[in-house]
């Protein structure tokens, strides 16, 4: 339902990255969305579209990668195991906490720079 | 012209979880536990800090931030108890974030115990903000259905507490507290569950005192 703001801040970042790089364009911009973070793909993507009209990722192509979820164990320090919480395999303790599940990363873009 | 790849590896919610960092500092200096709750619109939240503010009355101090769309209703419900209480209106967003949360908090007075902070109604995207709470804490009332864990994970998964709330209803209702706890179990071991009802008081003391229990843990961990 947020996807409109989160990619707000999507552009905040894209912005700052072409100023750093001197991009004339962006061409791709990949994400890495956790199956846990609430975010529905589709819907990311119509909101990039809208947004990346007259901006420098106007041709850009969005990538998604949906990434699945760990559980580490905290009590015997480091155990992971996916997306099965029951109780850590190792030491059978159920103090487990959710890893990874909630991510919106920007993981890489592809620019553009103009010859000189 | 050239093209290359530039590695970003930035988090989309940096900027809130960065904030949330620094709510969380700034709440453990003063020795205020907040608690965070998420829930459907109408599942209860506001009852339950209703029948809270009467249990703690006495014993704590607390304060109240109500995140709502629009209205000031549900603040004044809770100021209506001798609470203090301040409204955030999102004008339409679905979720409270972390930066709203900080706004007022240079509002609270340093001399409390608790901060609640009442989420928009909404099962889904608050749970992707921290707010820097202490503790999270879904409801699940009784009329919704047992089976919504399982359908809405990542309220469940990021929460500390279940509060299975109108327990009052559940004769009236095919709704089995023992599944919907399994289910949320089953996605987060960790979860702590209660069964109340805000209106008939059945599990409210005992919630009061798990409140008091974690702010006094709170405590000692700061120390």
């Amino acid at each position: 339902m947020h996807e409109l703001s989160l990619v707000a801040g999507l552009f905040e970042i894209l912005e700052e990255k072409v100023r750093e790089f001197g991009a004339a364009r962006i061409t791709a911009v990949t994400l890495r969305v956790g199956r846990l973070s609430g975010v529905v793909p589709e819907l990311l993507r119509s909101a990039f579209d809208a947004y990346k009209k007259g901006t420098r990722a106007e041709g850009a192509r969005l990538e998604i990668e949906v990434a699945p979820f760990d559980f580490r164990c905290r009590a015997c320090g480091g155990t992971v195991f996916r997306e099965e919480p029951a109780a850590c395999a190792a030491c059978g303790s159920k103090d487990v906490e959710l890893v990874g599940g909630m991510d919106l990363i920007v993981e890489k873009i592809e620019i553009e720079t103009d010859d000189p | 012209m050239t093209r290359k790849d530039v590695l970003v590896r930035r988090d989309l919610l940096g900027t809130n979880k960065e904030i949330a960092a620094g709510i969380r500092k700034e709440l453990r200096r003063r020795g205020i536990l907040a608690v965070n709750l998420l829930s459907s619109p109408g599942s209860g939240k506001t009852a339950l800090l209703e029948a809270l503010a009467d249990r703690l009355k006495g014993r704590c101090r607390m304060a109240v931030v109500e995140g709502d769309i629009e209205t000031e209703r549900d603040a004044e419900r809770i100021r209506a108890r001798g609470v203090a209480a301040w409204q955030i209106t999102t004008g339409g967003a679905c979720h409270l974030e972390a930066k709203m949360v900080a706004k007022v908090l240079a509002d609270v007075p340093a001399a409390i115990d608790f901060l609640f902070i009442e989420n928009v109604g909404n099962l889904v995207c608050p749970a992707g903000f921290d707010l820097g709470e202490g503790l999270r804490c879904v409801l699940l009332s009784s009329p919704e259905g047992d089976d919504k864990p399982a359908k809405y994970p990542q309220a469940f998964a990021t929460a500390d507490v279940l509060l299975l709330t109108k327990s009052d209803l559940i004769p009236l209702l095919p709704f089995d507290p023992d599944r919907a706890a399994r289910e949320a179990l089953a996605i987060n071991p960790r979860l702590k569950v209660f069964c109340v009802s805000a209106l008939r008081g059945e599990g409210m003391d005992g919630l009061a005192a798990f409140f008091v229990e974690a702010l006094a843990a709170e405590r000692a961990a700061r120390a």
